[in-house]
């Protein structure tokens, strides 16, 4: 303007009438008139205020923003009619037409959010997700797992730190809820994995197969799951695996027990990585060191090795696993019937396993995930009767000698599984799919051939419906068959999630679950049995942050069709059951700086006829109290991590059934005391030469509790023994090294 | 013929008007900027750089002072939710890249990247350290001269300990190698030009 000012002070007042039009025009693009006061105050649907929204006119620069009271003011020069836009992310942007005339304008905006999956309700009840999906403070990634104190890097066992999950130590297993170990399954990329742990032997439990950095997410689901995943009654351990790695890297491993190497080698377009590791343990040196209750005549030795490639397609991901194990333990035990005798328990066992995924965009809102998995699983076992001297012997009283077994058993399952998303408006979607399964079992025990095949399929469909950012609900169904059992299936389930405030939402849940017997229920002739039944009511309270969660979950679950097994052998399927609780679970990763630490406790009451149980009856693998702490604090000036645990059990039930005609009574019955543990381990991170390495030092039930698991009965039921961990405590020592392959310094120098 | 004219000068009067008004936007916008001190002061600025952006279209330097505004806001007030800044900044980022895609636009990613790694480092190194990595790759393939890449470079290792492969003496170079870049370094008008003093700084600290 000051140009044209220039222009127009040399002309004479006559000549400059001429130009008022046109200067006019001018003026208005150029917005020289009186301003207009705009102001009002920003609030949400809710009536909640919002702050950093942007107010603006429509191809002007003239605009404010909201304050943290929700107000805006600002001026603005244009004039007429204008159009004013107020927006902030999350939500849905307005324009409305305004009138900007000079006199001052108040305007008020309520701006609905737009149904977003991060700020969305989320359907998660029954389950503790991890990974970083949601951020919200996530449950257990795979660093929590190892840095779980006294859970020496295995899943499992930082599992049972979260509430559901029972402190069952005399077998493998998560026990959920009143469920059995069997009724807890465990899903790679969407597959069911057949055998997740080691073999074992009788009253110890035995380490799960996958290592925890395998995965980057976690789903530790005790209850009302997805129509995606069935056959397992109680618990879903859902696991996703990483895909590419971040660089290459070599790996190396020495500690009291195990050692092992391993390469993970990214492609220099990083659209593909390949890896492979291999792992030998044995026991050996660690027994010698550390005095163990049983005789062991083969220290548990075992072999690992697994294999990986990875390859980035166009919208998705191609991934395959596969993991190759052996292991040979041997143990002996005093005979509980004779103490001049001892049970002899081998075992080897051959294990491999593959996972080949596939996750795909399709286009148009449709995605795809395809998921196949086999394995085989050989168990070799023998049992054996001997004297002292460890030689064979034979009594004739036949309750001893039968005892005495050669079981070998094969198994095979390979599955396939389909599952095609699409997207609908907004973030709901409907997903689809099925899976069809073919196992073999072939337990040859002394001579007698055990044979079971089946053939099963499941076809099932969901939706997650999004009414409105806070209201959501998913409906889904899943129909099963299988041709050992020889029947359909037909499972609803249902989940609705109602957001109360803006970290917080209720949910409620339905569902019915369905699961074949345990292959070994079938022989003798009881290839007529049917699916057991649980169908799951959970209502569920959360309120999360990004570094805090507190949730609080009641359940009531139903168990029909349960097996009872009476002494005549005629299995069926006329047990019952039910549990019923209330869960709580605290973590904090933001009170204290630097401190890490969680809280769960779980009340539990459940009582199931099943098995031998004669009546309704209190499991030996329940607890009606459990309760843990798990506190991680890392110093970064010492480059050192502190991990502590706290587990504590009331005492579990234990029973001798002793038959009588054909059924069992109660011979005896009792409480265990109650089971306390304390654990806790020391990771320091340091550089030795050119190898990022990772001391770890940890310690199992540091204060020396006696804890008894249950109790093993004679034949008769007059003489019971204590059933305890093989040693109280375990100690471990190791050093985990890796070298970046590209080798950082060389890095630093190739980019300078 | 007069009049002829002065229509003519009137119109290319416009045309510099609206030039210089964009000019006068950034110029003000930028003073703003460095004379921020509270938080707020910073929204206000992304703000009304959002609204510069939005008006004109084809700019992308107003969505990048937004987004800079605004991630600095989150360090200015520790309380800010850092995700939600992160969010909106990534928002800007996104329509700068829609109208060019640059060093410095690669830069900020990887500022927003560590931002967001920084509410929980612990479990969230593996994906937004991989985010902030790649961004500066890819800032490097976009203008391997630009200073800022190797500030922002040396900070993460100036930040991450020894023990995770980082520390002063692996930063130092980095620092230096920037120091180097921008004593050559002259970016066009309202172009992103800030840095050299910090990076000054950091490398004294490495000594």
């Amino acid at each position: 303007m000051i140009f044209l000012s220039h222009q127009t002070s040399n002309t004479n007042m006559k000549e400059l009438y001429k130009w008022i039009p046109i200067m006019l025009i001018t003026c208005a693009s150029s917005s020289l008139f009186a301003q207009t006061r705009v102001s009002g105050v920003v609030k949400d649907n809710h009536g909640r205020i919002i702050r950093g929204v942007t107010i603006s006119i429509k191809g002007s620069y003239d605009g404010g923003s909201s304050d943290s009271t929700g107000k805006f003011f600002f001026k603005c020069y244009d004039k007429g009619t204008q159009t004013i836009i107020a927006k902030s992310i999350g939500y849905k942007t307005i324009q409305q037409p305004i009138l900007l005339s000079g006199t001052p304008i108040s305007i008020n905006f309520f701006l609905h959010e737009e149904i977003n999956e991060l700020t969305a309700v989320t359907v998660t009840a029954g389950s503790f997700e991890a990974g970083d999906k949601k951020r919200a403070a996530t449950v257990l990634n795979s660093l929590d797992v190892v840095t779980v104190g006294g859970a020496n890097g295995d899943i499992t066992n930082a599992l049972k730190t979260l509430p559901g999950a029972q402190q069952v130590g005399e077998q493998e297993g998560l026990f959920v809820r009143g469920g059995t170990g069997y009724e807890t399954k465990q899903f790679i990329d969407g597959t069911l994995v057949a055998n997740p742990y080691g073999a074992s032997v009788p009253d110890i439990a035995s380490r799960g197969r996958f290592s925890p950095f395998l995965f980057k997410g976690t789903v530790f689901s005790t209850g009302g799951y997805s129509a995606q995943y069935g056959q397992a009654l109680s618990s879903a351990v859902i696991l996703e695996t990483i895909d590419l790695p971040e660089s290459s890297q070599a790996s190396a491993s020495v500690s009291t027990v195990f050692m092992g190497a391993g390469l993970q080698e990214l492609a220099k377009n990083k659209k593909s990585s390949w890896g492979v590791n291999y792992g030998y343990t044995n026991l050996a040196l660690y027994f010698a060191l550390v005095p163990q209750t049983p005789n062991y005549f083969h220290l548990p030795e075992f072999h690992g090795t697994d294999a990986n490639f990875r390859i980035k397609t166009k919208g998705g991901m191609i991934k395959y696993y596969t993991t190759f194990g052996a292991s040979n333990i041997g143990i002996r035990r005093p005979n509980i019937d004779s103490f001049s005798l001892n049970n002899a328990y081998g075992i080897i066992n051959y294990n491999w396993y593959n996972n080949l995924s596939w996750r795909e965009y399709l286009g148009k809102g449709w995605h795809m995930s395809f998921g196949s998995s086999f394995s085989i699983n050989t168990d070799k076992i023998n049992l054996q009767i001997q004297n002292k001297l460890n030689q064979r012997v034979y009594t004739n009283i036949s309750y001893i000698d039968s005892i005495n077994a050669a079981i070998t058993s094969h198994q095979a399952l390979s599955q396939i599984k389909a599952v095609f998303e699409k997207k609908l408006s907004g973030i709901s979607a409907i997903r689809f799919g099925g899976e069809y399964w073919y196992g073999t079992v072939k337990n040859i025990v002394n001579d007698t051939n055990h044979s079971q095949t089946d053939n099963f399929a499941a076809l099932f469909s969901e939706a997650d419906i999004y009414l409105t950012n806070d209201l959501a609900a998913k409906i889904g169904v899943r129909s099963e068959y299988s041709s050992q059992v020889n029947q359909f299936n037909v499972a609803p389930r249902l989940s609705l999630a109602y957001k109360t405030g803006a970290h917080s939402q209720m949910s409620a849940v339905y569902g019915q679950f369905y699961q074949k017997p345990e292959n070994n229920y079938f022989y003798y002739g009881n290839n007529y049995l049917g699916y057991v039944k649980a169908t799951h009511y959970l209502l569920n309270y959360m309120r999360t942050t990004t570094l805090q969660t507190f949730r609080l979950e009641a359940f009531y679950k139903k168990y029909d069709n349960l097996i009872e097994t009476p002494p005549t052998y005629r299995y069926n399927n006329n047990g019952s059951g039910y549990a019923q609780g209330i869960e709580l679970f605290w973590r904090d990763k933001k009170s204290i700086q630097g401190l890490d630490y969680w809280v769960s406790y779980s009340y539990l009451d459940t009582k199931r006829q099943f098995d031998k149980y004669p009546s309704l009856l209190a499991p030996t693998f329940a607890a009606k109290h459990t309760a843990s702490l798990v506190v991680k604090k890392f110093f970064t000036k010492l480059n050192t991590g502190f991990n502590f645990t706290y587990t504590y059990a009331s005492g579990r039930p234990y029973y001798n059934f002793q038959p009588i005609g054909n059924k069992y009574i109660i011979g005896d019955e009792g409480t265990t005391k109650d089971y306390n543990t304390f654990g806790c381990s020391v990771n320091y991170l340091t550089k030795v030469k050119k190898a990022f390495v990772v001391f770890v030092g940890s310690v199992t039930n540091v204060f020396n509790s006696n804890n008894v698991y249950g109790y093993n009965y004679n034949h008769n039921g007059t003489y019971k023994a204590e059933i305890n961990p093989p040693a109280p405590r375990f100690f471990f020592l190791g050093a985990f090294l890796s070298w970046g392959v590209d080798r950082r310094q060389d890095a630093i120098n190739n980019n300078l | 013929m007069k009049k002829v004219l002065v229509i003519v000068s009137l119109l290319v009067a416009t045309v510099v008007n609206a030039q210089s008004k964009f000019e006068d936007a950034m110029t003000k916008g930028l003073a703003q900027m460095k004379d921020a001190k509270l938080a707020s002061d910073l929204t206000d600025v992304s703000s009304f750089f959002e609204r510069v952006g939005d008006a004109e279209k084809t700019q992308w330097l107003p969505y990048y002072y937004a987004a800079l505004s605004l991630y600095r806001s989150a360090w200015v007030d520790k309380s800010l939710d850092k995700d939600k800044v992160a969010d909106k900044c990534n928002d800007f980022i996104t329509k700068a890249r829609t109208i060019e895609n640059n060093a410095d636009l690669y830069c900020l990613v990887q500022q927003v990247a560590i931002l967001q790694l920084m509410v929980d480092p612990m479990s969230r190194w593996q994906t937004y350290g991989a985010l902030a990595k790649d961004a500066l790759a890819n800032a490097k393939n976009a203008d391997s001269t630009n200073p800022r890449i190797y500030y922002l470079q040396g900070m993460t290792t100036f930040n991450t300990p020894e023990a995770y492969g980082g520390g002063k003496a692996l930063a130092k170079p980095y620092f230096q190698k920037s120091v180097d870049l921008f004593k050559t370094y002259v970016p066009k008008p309202f172009y992103p030009n800030w840095g050299q003093e910090d990076v000054v700084k950091m490398l004294e600290q490495c000594k």
